[in-house]
């Protein structure tokens, strides 16, 4: 029987694009569906009746939610292609150390960036740069915070290098200056078909932020 | 070569009574060293130098932190004895998921009510938190199913904590959800959890103490 895979996700999504590399990294077809978040599809809320959000995988009719659980689902049932992450207790442990992380502290100060301004901007812009140079720390000068390979933690952070353009313009700062390293790796990232192709557009993320600060009175 | 493992903990942290009740449900020996918040070790900071918290399992020298990091290590390294993670990769999806949901919609909650002066309309989120476990729950002894596992391991360590979100928040959870109380005595029939939960009221005293110190009487 054929599996039937479903993603329900944004565009703009970070998380929705973990997941897109995932499923392009082992090889899975997949029907994919555009959510409009302002108004949810009855199947959204009936697959993820407890957040109401995006991404929401379902495989053979069940759902999994959550980023970061779902690209681990992927990785156990898609086991022979292309793991994700490592096979040793130790370096699977770092490497979801490092996801958490991810998820912790550039999520939201990269969003308070894009979507404020003054003194709001001011402080989540530092810790945006102060998370980031962790981060930098840890990849050293390793090509892939997986080593040699593109792994768990690069799939993670990569889907917020569409948003890089947009921290820097209204966080009036440069990520080559800040981050050089950061943007190294992603360049070495973005080589990858599986990437490339599931990433959105810096500029469309960029003009949809701009859109949303005016309706929010953000200018 | 024998495994060396160390717990920095402190004694009222859920999260680390997590670590705690996995280590004994696997019949790990382990070290414990009780960390004060106000004062960190060198260890400690030398150990999570990003986050500085604990709970941090430390294993032949090599530090895990992050609490259900932790708990999925272990259950990794000593995979032969009392597995907490169920095999099938749905059901164990479906264990991360409530995991995470106990990590960020009850903590926000319980934060809100351990260190804000907003006890009452967060008591209020809490349960409305609370009633959607015991609807996972179900009619099921535990999370787990037959057995306790991932998520009851996750969830039990808040049952600690109970009496101080009942006082601080004004709710009652026996009247609201009297089948997660159900469960949490089921729970605490098991010696792994029953040696590793704080008592109730020094954790209530604790946080009493706490809020004092932070003018928010």
């Amino acid at each position: 029987m054929a599996d039937e895979v479903v993603l329900l996700s944004f565009w703009l999504s970070p998380f929705g694009m973990r997941i897109k590399i995932a499923l392009a990294e082992k090889g899975i077809n997949y029907d994919y569906k555009e959510e409009n978040l302002q108004d949810k599809s009855p199947l959204l809320l009936k697959m993820n009746p407890v957040h109401k959000k995006v991404p929401v995988l379902i495989h053979n009719g069940k759902p999994i939610c959550e980023s970061l659980i779902i690209v681990q689902y992927i990785d156990e049932v898609w086991k022979e292609t292309c793991p994700l992450l490592p096979s040793d207790p130790y370096h699977r442990a770092e490497a979801k150390f490092w996801a958490d992380f991810i998820d912790k502290k550039i999520f939201d100060s990269g969003r308070k960036t894009c979507m404020s301004k003054g003194e709001e901007t001011e402080a989540a812009k530092k810790e945006l740069i102060e998370s980031l140079k962790v981060l930098e720390g840890e990849l050293g000068e390793k090509p892939y915070f997986g080593g040699e390979k593109f792994g768990f933690v690069d799939l993670c952070l990569i889907p917020f290098y569409t948003w890089f353009y947009s921290y820097e313009t209204f966080g009036s700062f440069s990520m080559e200056v800040e981050c050089p390293k950061l943007i190294g790796w992603a360049e070495r990232c973005l080589e990858k078909e599986s990437v490339s192709n599931s990433l959105a557009d810096q500029q469309k993320v960029y003009q949809f932020f701009g859109q949303m600060r005016k309706m929010y009175g953000i200018e | 070569m024998a495994d060396e493992v160390t717990l920095l903990n402190t004694w009222p942290s859920p999260f680390g009574i997590r670590v705690r009740i996995a280590l004994a449900e696997k019949g790990i020996k382990y070290e414990h060293k009780e960390e004060n918040l106000q004062d960190k070790s060198p260890l400690l900071l030398k150990m999570n130098p990003v986050h500085k918290k604990i709970p941090v399992l430390i294993h032949n020298g090599k530090p895990i932190c992050e609490s259900l990091v932790i708990v999925q290590y272990i259950d990794e390294v000593w995979k032969e004895t009392s597995p907490l993670l169920p095999s099938d990769p749905h059901l164990r999806a479906q264990g991360r998921f409530w995991a995470d949901f106990l990590d960020n919609k009850v903590l926000d909650c319980v934060r809100k009510i351990l260190l804000t002066k907003d006890e009452k309309e967060a008591g209020k989120e809490l349960i409305e938190c609370l009633k959607l476990l015991e609807g996972e729950l179900g009619e099921k002894p535990y999370f787990g199913g037959e057995k306790f596992g991932y998520v009851d391991l996750s969830f039990i360590p808040f049952y600690s904590l109970f009496y101080s979100f009942e006082t601080f928040g004004n709710i009652s959870i026996e009247s609201e959800c009297p089948k997660l109380i159900a469960w949490a005595k089921r729970c605490l029939q098991k010696e792994s959890v029953s040696e590793s939960v704080a008592d109730p009221e020094k954790v209530y005293h604790f946080w009493e103490q706490r809020k004092k110190k932070l003018g928010l009487e």
